[in-house]
């Protein structure tokens, strides 16, 4: 076995084959990620040399300088990465088992069911005096309920003796315009001052982020790419077709099923905390196929390091460049994004 | 015993019938060809014996157990199926795929046991892949391709392997080498190979049992030798043909009809037609 390196423990119970191009792939995107985090925590108004960060994260540094990093400007690098991850993962997770590259989770319309429900809590929750009667603390919560209703109503309308990747796609594309459609209503009915609020939430920016957010999305992205990775070799699996996929032993439609949640689960709460960040789902998974390949041992966390710097990347630059203003992160990813998918679509209609 | 049979099976897409409350036994150990005009239902057949498509009636049993009633990776481990035009996800080196073929057999703490890895490197040298096994699969060529996705069901090391039109896209040469293989396969290893082929004369060469399906039954099952006659393929395939011995290995060789640039002096063929009806 040239190529390939195998761990095995003893008497086989835990073992598994690798590439080590993979792992040096990995490591060189996390170097990149650090360094971005980096110039990530010493850049903005206030410069903080890179040098000072680093102080801070061994308890030494100034008092201003905690304040501007730690308060401020950590919580949004922590959800950038985080919700990078979110996207990315499951993107890749829908690609696998959509078997098209071209899937991402807004194709399917669970972004537009997390942007529905946002908009309708802006607009039902407001008082007479255009006020919140609740705390805006809930919105990602609904926008998180928004996925999860959007995940499963498409996966039972697509439902007809299990799923069809085909139907489950054009279902999807009919949710998400229908999702389109009640976003434009709800703004319109809404106080004007609450259609730029959304508007700018549906963009995607992880402007305004706090810590309290941080310590609930951590964890629970964690979780799903843990989970994401135990079920990577079913995904391999599914890859291969569903008549290969049934033949060598998988569970098509309790696996798709179990697929679609997690899916839906790591968008749902990605949008929940950053709004719409669009493309990142549909690149990242893309980028990591052509640096790592197409098994998802390498392809989950090697994708889930490039929607960390996608993110976080685009939030940066949108911070920093146009300073004052601030740009959302979701512009700069649909900036690249857009003509991203629309190279894809002419080099897959050319082959 | 130990066999593959199926029992008053029906099959069929919605309302659509494709199968007709058909009964075959596959025997052990022996190349299995299924034959048939285009859409009569061989590879809708293959796919039922697979477990891929669920009977509208009847069962299949394999070794005395229905196979309907089966965990989806005992079914695997007793029986792999090449469909027609398997997909392969960009990128996917040889080794990649033909590891796929120990699904069955791994759980995700246990992803590549010296049993595995044992079943791959037996897979891709009796494929004579070895050499290639870092090669993505997309950059194969056709035959070579072919080859890696039938390694895959040989890892798989099961008793009986299905393949639905093997031979398609292929060239002459490798379609031979193909075709080989699984002569090998079945005669060194005592492994049950079951095909939908689409030529006549090769089925004839290879096979041990031809099924010829028609009108969603089986019009005929058994030897080459005794089923292949001018008669079976006019019923089954629309077409008046010669049936001949092969000159160089004695099976049925089928002669279509026909229109074409004949070089034979026409009386002399005349005569042959008579002889031979």
């Amino acid at each position: 076995m040239s190529r390939y390196r195998v761990f095995r423990t003893k008497k086989d119970w835990f073992s598994f084959i690798y590439d080590p191009k993979s792992i040096i792939i990995f490591s060189l995107l996390l170097i990149g990620l650090l360094i971005l985090f980096l110039f990530s925590a010493a850049l903005g108004e206030i410069f903080v040399h890179p040098v000072d960060v680093l102080k801070l994260f061994i308890g030494e540094g100034t008092e201003m300088h905690a304040l501007i990093v730690n308060s401020f400007r950590m919580p949004r690098i922590l959800t950038a990465i985080f919700v990078g991850i979110g996207l990315a993962v499951s993107g890749a997770i829908l690609q696998g088992m959509i078997r098209n590259p071209l899937a991402s989770p807004d194709i399917i319309g669970i972004t537009g069911g997390a942007g529905v429900a946002v908009v309708a809590f802006l607009a039902m929750f407001s008082n007479k005096d255009n006020a919140l009667t609740v705390s805006i603390q809930w919105m990602p919560f609904a926008s998180f309920l928004g996925a999860l209703a959007v995940g499963f109503m498409v996966y039972v309308l697509a439902y007809k003796n299990g799923i069809a990747p085909m139907t489950l796609i054009l279902i999807g594309i009919g949710i998400s315009a229908l999702a389109q459609a009640l976003t434009t209503m709800f703004m319109i009915m809404g106080p004007i001052f609450r259609a730029s609020q959304a508007n700018i939430w549906l963009t995607g920016s992880v402007y305004g982020a706090n810590w309290l957010e941080v310590k609930i999305l951590i964890p629970i992205i964690l979780v799903l790419l843990f989970f994401s990775l135990l079920v990577a070799r079913r995904i391999n699996a599914q890859e291969l077709g569903e008549e290969t996929a049934a033949g060598i032993g998988a569970h098509l439609q309790r696996d798709r099923l179990i697929f679609l949640t997690l899916c839906t689960a790591m968008t749902g709460v990605a949008v929940a905390f950053a709004g719409g960040i669009g493309f990142v789902g549909l690149m990242a998974p893309h980028i990591a196929r052509r640096l790592a390949g197409s098994s998802y041992g390498a392809l989950i966390p090697v994708s889930a390091l490039i929607g960390a710097i996608l993110v976080l990347g685009a939030d940066l630059i949108g911070r920093t460049m146009f300073s004052p203003l601030e740009v959302p992160a979701g512009v700069f990813t649909a900036t690249i994004g857009a003509p991203y998918f629309i190279f894809l679509l002419y080099r897959s209609k050319r082959s | 015993m130990k066999t593959l049979i199926a029992n008053d099976l029906s099959l069929g897409y919605g309302e659509e019938l494709i199968i007709d409350s058909l009964d075959i036994t596959i025997p052990k150990g022996e190349v299995t060809v299924l034959i048939g005009g285009n859409g009569c239902g061989k590879s809708t057949l293959l796919r039922s014996l697979a477990r891929l498509l669920k009977p509208k009636t009847g069962t299949i049993v394999l070794d005395n157990k229905d196979i309907a009633k089966m965990r989806t990776k005992e079914v695997a481990k007793k029986m792999a199926i090449l469909p027609q035009t398997p997909v392969t996800p960009d990128g996917l080196t040889v080794l990649q795929l033909v590891k796929q073929g120990r699904y069955p057999y791994q759980s995700w703490a246990r992803q590549w046991s010296k049993q595995d890895e044992e079943a791959v490197v037996h897979a891709l040298e009796a494929t004579n892949l070895m050499e290639l096994k870092d090669r993505s699969v997309d950059s194969l060529s056709g035959g070579q391709r072919q080859r890696a996705w039938i390694a895959m069901t040989l890892a798989q090391n099961t008793d009986t392997l299905l393949l639905d039109e093997p031979t398609t896209y292929l060239d002459m040469t490798h379609q031979i080498e193909i075709l080989d293989l699984l002569f090998d396969l079945n005669q060194e290893h005592g492994r049950t190979v079951v095909m939908v082929l689409h030529d006549i004369n090769l089925a004839c060469r290879y096979a041990d049992h031809i099924v010829a399906l028609k009108d969603k039954k089986v019009y005929a099952q058994g030897r080459p030798e005794e089923i292949v006659t001018c008669q079976m393929v006019q019923d089954v395939f629309e077409m008046t043909c010669d049936v001949r011995e092969d000159p160089l290995f004695g099976t049925p060789m089928c002669i279509p009809h026909g229109k074409g640039r004949c070089i034979v002096k026409q009386v002399a063929q005349e005569q042959q037609r008579q002889i031979s009806s």
